[in-house]
Parts: structure tokens; sequence; C-alpha cells
């Protein structure tokens, strides 16, 4: 570690907070300005106060990082700036209290590069994500931005850049997974003047944010994918599609294209060339189906954003009936890095069939949560254990759920599974756009089949009638089955009805909506029947199916439940066994989390009676030793 | 039956700052969501007189108008209050307890997500994502967002955003 031997500031070096959403929720910009200010008053000339967008790693935000040392410092607040300056910026030497403890060994890490989360992930899409300042394009430049545009115009013609990226076997990351150079290819030999070249940043998966971090840590990388994409289609204007609830990302990019037209590297006669191209940003209007290509262009023409069927193909006839190309973020993000590096290189990594990395954001019930960036292939028990730092509260693992509301749920069988496009697929589920949502043994799998029901139920756009009829008869179902009203024969209907939706809808929306139940159904069946055959849910989590009881040879008395309880139906007195009424309580769990740890008086329930006293009866049980917590 | 604002506007009543929007944008059927974007914005919904001149702005009729509303859930016909509140229900939220938050909000509110407070102080929706999911369960506020939420915090940023 750093000597503590003071350099009164004179060493060079910046200190970068995290401006990314997660971190600005943190108060990162209060963190920013107060930083500032006492680097004034301090008078420390070597050093520097600058910020970049999102690390990845918002769970331990606001995190900023010291170069040129590389200290990572965890979960930051306005109070921990005069140490900061006067100890690290001033002295040379680090807070320790404020670096990022693993979660596993519970050892304090300094350096950003020794940190788990980030050192097994191959960062390709986000490599400058968190590494420069996003809202100067300098910054971009400096790594290298914008060399691989100049390459493509000076040096290769659109053929050439097709069959670059057709060799390094890019595959879209928007979720179907289409080679990004054969889509390309079919724009470009498109018969038609006007093509449109557009970005897909509406990230409709809940859950999923690596194209909104992308776009607000480093959208220039996006950009220059996108103009690298549109020279080797032939397109003159783009149109960046993003969902309006961004407004970050939004400003960003927007700052970007200003930035970018100012330098020459968009407008006409890009780079002296005879390239032009003018990008316009469109704000999505909430509506997950808009995300899908047909819908999408539909909503950049002003109309309901509903899918219709192809052929023809957005190739041939997209945007205001002309050759069109969608793209997802991170495709678009890929491309410079291909351009600059060669097929080849970016080919090595990856599997057979999917190229490259992937990126992820790991949410749910894992203990490092964020956006990681891993080579294909990787199995998924890397991911969730060494990566993630596994489970938290030493919880078992129970599923993992990929491809947001048109992905599955898969068991811990398939943990050594290899990730990429077919190894999900064959599992029923998907790579989708990203998402990965841990669950554990608290999360009742038959309320997620419900959730993204409800969600896919609500977003469905109406056009066919299984889509929008049958998604709510399923829902309906789910719901019955998670009050404890299921049928036996409900499982048969909602596969039956899940096979019938998928074959009978128009758009991916309605064709993937049944997958979260038929995974489910495949892998947790059990949990389904116990729904339905013995009333109870094996996760304690169904309201409807818990109930809680006070154990009379635990409970002190001490009347902090009944304090609590909303409902006002905890009766008890001093020294007195406290009792719930089971009728008025609505299972809110409030009882559960305020109970003090050391009485561990209050339990929850599915169906299985607790023996109570019906009333408050003197408390018998013995106090436990003071020092336990 | 989609319930419309009882705003009795007028034309004269919107005319002036519609014509502010309209004044940068050429007329084009393409234009229609920004430019209900923006009237959302400057009247916290969208009203009735206002789509019709949109209507007439753009050449269109105005079912077409009303159409392209009702299918986006940003556009509100009804006027929204002060203060949005939005409690995400994504994935990574729901899996970490949204629905007890989204419970205690209407709790404390005194109203369901979806309304609008009586004395217009605060309107309470749901969303489908934040992009903040690493912070699980989220909400905003005008925008503002925060993270790690509990049942306990609500209150804290309730009282925090009264004092905004
Ligand atoms: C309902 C639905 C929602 C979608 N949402 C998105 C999205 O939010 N972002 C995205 O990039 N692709 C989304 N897609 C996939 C796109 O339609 C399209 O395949 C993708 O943008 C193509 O880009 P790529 O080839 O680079 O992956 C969605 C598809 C469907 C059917
Ligand atoms: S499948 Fe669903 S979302 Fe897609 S077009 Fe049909 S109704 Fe609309
Ligand atoms: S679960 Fe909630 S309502 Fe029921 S007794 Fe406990 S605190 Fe009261
Ligand atoms: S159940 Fe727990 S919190 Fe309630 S009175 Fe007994 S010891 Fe106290
Ligand atoms: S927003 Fe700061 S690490 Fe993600
Ligand atoms: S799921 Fe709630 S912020 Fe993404």
């Amino acid at each position: 570690m750093t000597a503590a031997k003071p350099d009164n500031g004179n060493k060079q070096r910046t200190i970068f907070i995290c401006q990314g959403t997660g971190c600005i929720s943190g108060k990162s910009l209060e963190i920013t300005e107060a930083l500032k200010k006492a680097v004034a008053e301090h008078g420390l000339p070597g050093v520097k106060v600058d910020f970049t967008g999102c690390h990845g790693f918002c769970e331990q935000g606001p995190v900023a990082i010291v170069e040129p040392e590389g200290i990572f410092y965890a979960c930051v607040s306005v109070a921990d700036v005069p140490e900061i300056v006067e100890s690290h910026l001033r002295d040379g030497k680090p807070v320790e209290r404020l670096f990022y403890k693993d979660p596993v060994s519970d050892e304090a890490i300094p350096y950003h590069k020794d940190i788990k989360f980030y050192n097994m992930q191959q960062r390709i899409i986000l490599r400058n994500c968190g590494r420069l300042n996003p809202e100067r394009i300098e910054d971009y430049i400096a790594t290298g931005g914008y060399e691989s545009l100049k390459k493509c115009l000076k040096e290769m013609t659109p053929e050439q850049v097709i069959e670059e990226v057709k060799r390094s076997g890019l595959r879209g990351r928007g979720g179907a997974g289409f080679p990004t150079g054969m889509k390309w290819e079919f724009c470009r030999n498109a018969p038609g003047d006007q093509k449109y070249m557009i970005c897909n940043a509406d990230e409709g998966d809940p859950g999923a944010f690596m194209d909104r971090s992308t776009m607000e840590g480093d959208p220039h990388t996006v950009l220059e994918g996108m103009t690298i994409a549109a020279y080797a289609m032939g397109s003159s204007e783009g149109y960046i599609y993003i969902r309006a609830e961004y407004p970050l990302a939004v400003k960003r990019v927007r700052l970007a294209l200003k930035q970018s037209e100012e330098k020459g590297f968009l407008g006409d006669n890009i780079m002296g060339s005879d390239f032009s191209l003018h990008i316009h940003v469109k704000e999505g209007a909430g509506a997950f189906v808009c995300g899908e290509e047909t819908a999408l262009m539909a909503s950049i023409e002003g109309k309901r954003g509903m899918p219709r069927s192809r052929p023809p193909f957005p190739a041939t006839s997209g945007l205001w009936g002309k050759p069109s190309n969608i793209n997802n973020v991170k495709s678009l993000a890929t491309v410079p890095v291909i351009i600059a590096k060669g097929a080849d290189w970016y080919a090595s990594t990856g599997t057979e069939k999917s190229k490259g990395t992937c990126v992820f954001a790991l949410t749910g019930k894992i203990a490092n949560s964020g956006l990681i960036e891993v080579p294909m292939g990787i199995p998924l028990r890397k991911i969730i254990y060494e990566i993630g730092g596994g489970i938290p509260g030493s919880k078992k693992f129970k599923a993992v759920q990929t491809g947001g509301p048109s992905g599955g749920c898969l068991p811990e069988s398939y943990l050594d599974q290899p990730v990429d496009y077919e190894s999900l697929a064959a599992a029923g589920s998907m790579m989708g756009s990203g998402g990965m949502v841990v669950m554990d043994e608290e999360t009742c799998m038959v309320d997620i089949a419900r959730y993204f029901l409800s969600f896919t139920q609500a977003e469905s756009c109406g056009k066919c009638v299984p889509c929008r009829i049958g998604t709510k008869q399923m829902l309906d179902i789910l719901e019955r089955i998670c009050r404890g009203e299921g049928q036996p024969e409900d499982i048969d209907l909602l596969q039956q009805l899940g096979e019938n939706i998928k074959a009978g809808s128009l758009c991916q929306l309605g064709q993937t909506a049944p997958n979260p139940v038929l995974t489910t159904l495949r892998y947790f069946r059990d949990e389904y029947e116990a729904h339905i055959n013995e009333k109870r849910c094996p996760a304690l989590s169904c309201v409807k199916l818990i109930s809680f009881y006070i154990l009379p040879d635990k409970c002190q008395g001490c009347g902090i439940c009944l304090r609590n309880c909303p409902a006002e139906c905890i009766a008890g007195d001093k020294r007195m066994v406290h009792v719930i009424d089971q009728e008025k309580c609505v299972r809110c769990g409030t009882c559960l989390e305020v109970c003090p740890e050391r009485f561990g008086a209050v339990v929850k329930v599915s169906a299985e009676k607790v023996d109570v006293p019906d009333e408050p009866i003197p408390v018998t049980a013995e106090k436990p030793a003071a020092s336990a917590t | 039956m989609i319930p419309l604002a009882k705003d009795n506007l007028t034309k004269a009543d919107v005319q002036d700052k519609l014509k502010g929007i309209f004044s940068h944008y050429k007329g084009n059927q393409e234009e229609l969501i920004p430019i209900l974007q923006e009237t959302q914005e400057n009247f916290r919904y969208l009203p009735a007189a206002a789509m019709r001149e949109i209507a007439d702005f753009l050449h269109m009729p105005e079912s077409t108008i009303f159409g392209v509303s009702t299918f986006y859930a940003q556009f509100k016909l009804t006027p929204l209050g002060k203060k949005i509140i939005r409690v995400c229900r994504g994935t990574a939220c729901h899996v970490r307890g949204a629905a007890k938050v989204l419970a205690e909000m209407e709790k404390q509110l005194g109203i369901k997500a979806g309304q609008t407070t009586d004395d217009m102080e605060y309107t309470l929706e749901t969303v489908a994502c934040i992009g903040a999911c690493a912070l699980a369960p989220t909400m905003t506020i005008d925008g503002e967002t925060y993270g790690k939420m509990t049942t306990k915090k609500v209150a804290e940023v309730l009282g925090d955003s009264s004092k905004a």
C-alpha cells in the first residue's frame, strides 16, 4: 500500500466520482461538489476532481476511483469527503474504511483491479464505462475513439466493413442474436436511395440497465458504432429511440451528438469523406412492445406502436417504407472495437456459435449486484458465485432468470451450463438483452410467473387474440393459484394455453410471453402442486397462504411488535406473551421484522398450524443473555 | 371508456402555450409524439382542448390523436399531482420486495397506484424499471431516484420531498 508520507497534494491525482444514475441517487453530485470545494480549500495543485458514468457496481455506490493508484472507494458519503481529501489526496494515505469488502472473505480490498467482481470480467462493450468522463468527447478520443470510424471511411469500403463484422461473428445483443453483419448486408443490398439506421435504446426488460449505463457512461461508443453501421449500409439518416424513463441517458446522448457534430464526426461529409449522416433522438413514451422492430418504427412515425407482420422485413421496407436496420445499443458499442482490433481478435473470445462477450445486469438476491461483462460460454455458476459473490444472508439459491419477460427461470441443475444463445434457448430461456435476476429460497416461482405474466399482459398491444386474451387467462389462473384457489387441472390448462399463445401470436412479445410460466412448470412443478393441492407456498411468500405466529416459549412481552403492527391485531401487555389475531392480520411481516433477533419469537409458516394461546398469558421464556444480538 | 378531465378548458385557454410548442415543429405526423410529450410537460396532462388543436395543426383526425395518446403509458388525460411518485415494479425490484414499498406508499398517501391525492399534491404511479436495478427496490419522486427502499424509508422520502 502507498506509504503514509504526506506529499502535500503535489502528486498528480485524479479522483473520479461516479455520476451514473445509481450513484447520483446516492448523492454523488453533492459529493463531487464537496470534493471540489475541499480540494480548493486545501490548495492541492496536483489534484483533479472529475466524474465518470456507471462503473456497473451501483450497489456499492456512490463509488469513486483515485488514479493513478487505482484505489476504489465504495459507499462514499459527503461526510467522508474531508477524510478522503486530507488523508488520501493530500497525504497520500488511502482511507481504509471506505475500501470495498469482499462479501465472501470479508477482506477489505483497496485496488479496483483486485476486486473479484471486476477482475473476472472481460470488458469490451463496457470498456470505457466508469473510466472516462462521458460528457467530454476529448476523453473518448484519447482512448482511440473515432479512430475506427476514420479507418472505415479512409481505408475500407462498406463491403469490407460488413465482411469484417460478419467474420467477427457478432450477433445482435438485443435479444434474438441475429448475425449483425448479415443484417447490414440485407439492408445494403435492398434497393432504395434512402435508408435508415436505427439504434434500439428502448431497453424494455424490467430489471436490465446495461443500455442505459452504456449511453450514460460512454455515449460516443454508441454513436461511433452507429455511424460505422450507417456507412456500411449506405444510410444517411439515423434515429436513436430511447426510453423516456432514462432522462440522463437522453441528456448525455444529445450532448454527445452535438460534440460529435462539432468535430465533424457526424453531419455532412464526415471526416472530409462524401459520407454524411444525421442522427435524431426519439424519446419513447412508455410502451414495452415498442422495443419490437416494426412497432418501434411505427412509433417513430408517430403512430401507435403496434407490430406488423413480416415480410416485408425492415431491411427492405422499414421506416416510412424504406430499407431500415435496427441494432441494439450493445451491438453497436461493440463495432468500434471489432474494427480497431479486427474480427479475428473478437472471434477468439466466446464459444463456437456465440462470439465475444455479453453484458448482464446481475440483480435480485445476489451479493454483488451490478453490471458485468463476461465472455460468452462462461458457466452460470461462475457468474453467480464468483463474480456475484453468491446469495446474501446464507440463503439457498433457487433459480436464475434470464431473458426478461420473454425468458425463463433456470434451476440449480443448470448452473454448470455455459451461457450463450444456444444453451439458454435449449433450456427454455433465452439470452434476451441481458437481465439476470437471481432468486433464492424465499422467492416463490409461481409468484414470479404471475409477475411476468402481469407485465406482458399489460404490455400486449392487443392486436392478436391469443396474446391479448390468452395472457389474461393465464394471469387469472396464476393469480388464483397464488391465492390458494387453484384447481388440479390448472397446470395442464396453463401448459396448453402457453403453447397456443406461442403458436398463435404475431410478434415475439406474444410468442415468448408464456416462457416464464412454461419454464417454471418444467423446473418447479412441485411449487405449483404445493400451492394447488396443499394450499402451501413453499417460499413463504404468497400472502394469502402464509400466517404469522408468536411463539409462547420465546416471546418476552416487550411490545415492539404490538406498537408496529399496522393492522393493530396483536394483543399483549408488559411481560405477557403476545398473540396475533389471525382474522385481522394482513400478513405484512412487520412483526417478524421488528421482533428483536435475540428473542426470535415470531415465525412465518404456510399451511401449518402453530400451537399458540388464544389470549396473552404471562411470559415464561427465559431472558436471553444481553450480550447476544 | 377513457375518463377525460372535466377541466372546461377552451381553445382560448390552451392556444398561447400551444403556439409556443408548435413554433418549433413543421406539422408532420411523425411529430405527434414529441408534441404530445411537450404538451403534457406544459399542462401536466393532455387537455381535450389541446388535443383538438394538435389535430388541427397536424391535419389529423382527433380520433388518431386520442388513439396515440391512449396507447402510450406516458400520456395522461387527467391532471397529475404536483409531485409524481413512481414506484418501480421491475423484476429486480419485485424480487427484493417492491410490493411492500408500494403498499406502504399507498397507505401513507391514502391512494392507490394510478391515483392522485385530493389536494393534487401527489400522483402515485408504478413504473416497469428505471434502470437502477442494482439498488432495488427503487422509486422516483419527480425524476429523483431513491434506492434500497424499505417500508421504513417511505415516510422519510416523503418528508424529504415535501420540504423540497
Ligand atoms: C416485445 C419486444 C421488446 C423488445 N425490446 C427490445 C429492447 O428493449 N431493446 C433491444 O435492443 N431490442 C429489443 N427487442 C428486440 C428488437 O426487436 C430487435 O431484435 C433488436 O433491437 C435488434 O438489434 P440487434 O440485432 O442488435 O440485437 C425487443 C423485441 C420484442 C419482441
Ligand atoms: S403478439 Fe401481442 S404484442 Fe405482439 S402484435 Fe400480437 S397482440 Fe401485439
Ligand atoms: S403480519 Fe403484520 S398485520 Fe399481521 S400481526 Fe404481524 S405486523 Fe400485524
Ligand atoms: S413477539 Fe417479539 S416483539 Fe412481540 S412482544 Fe414478543 S418478543 Fe416482543
Ligand atoms: S451508477 Fe455508479 S456504479 Fe453504477
Ligand atoms: S427493476 Fe426496479 S429499477 Fe430496474
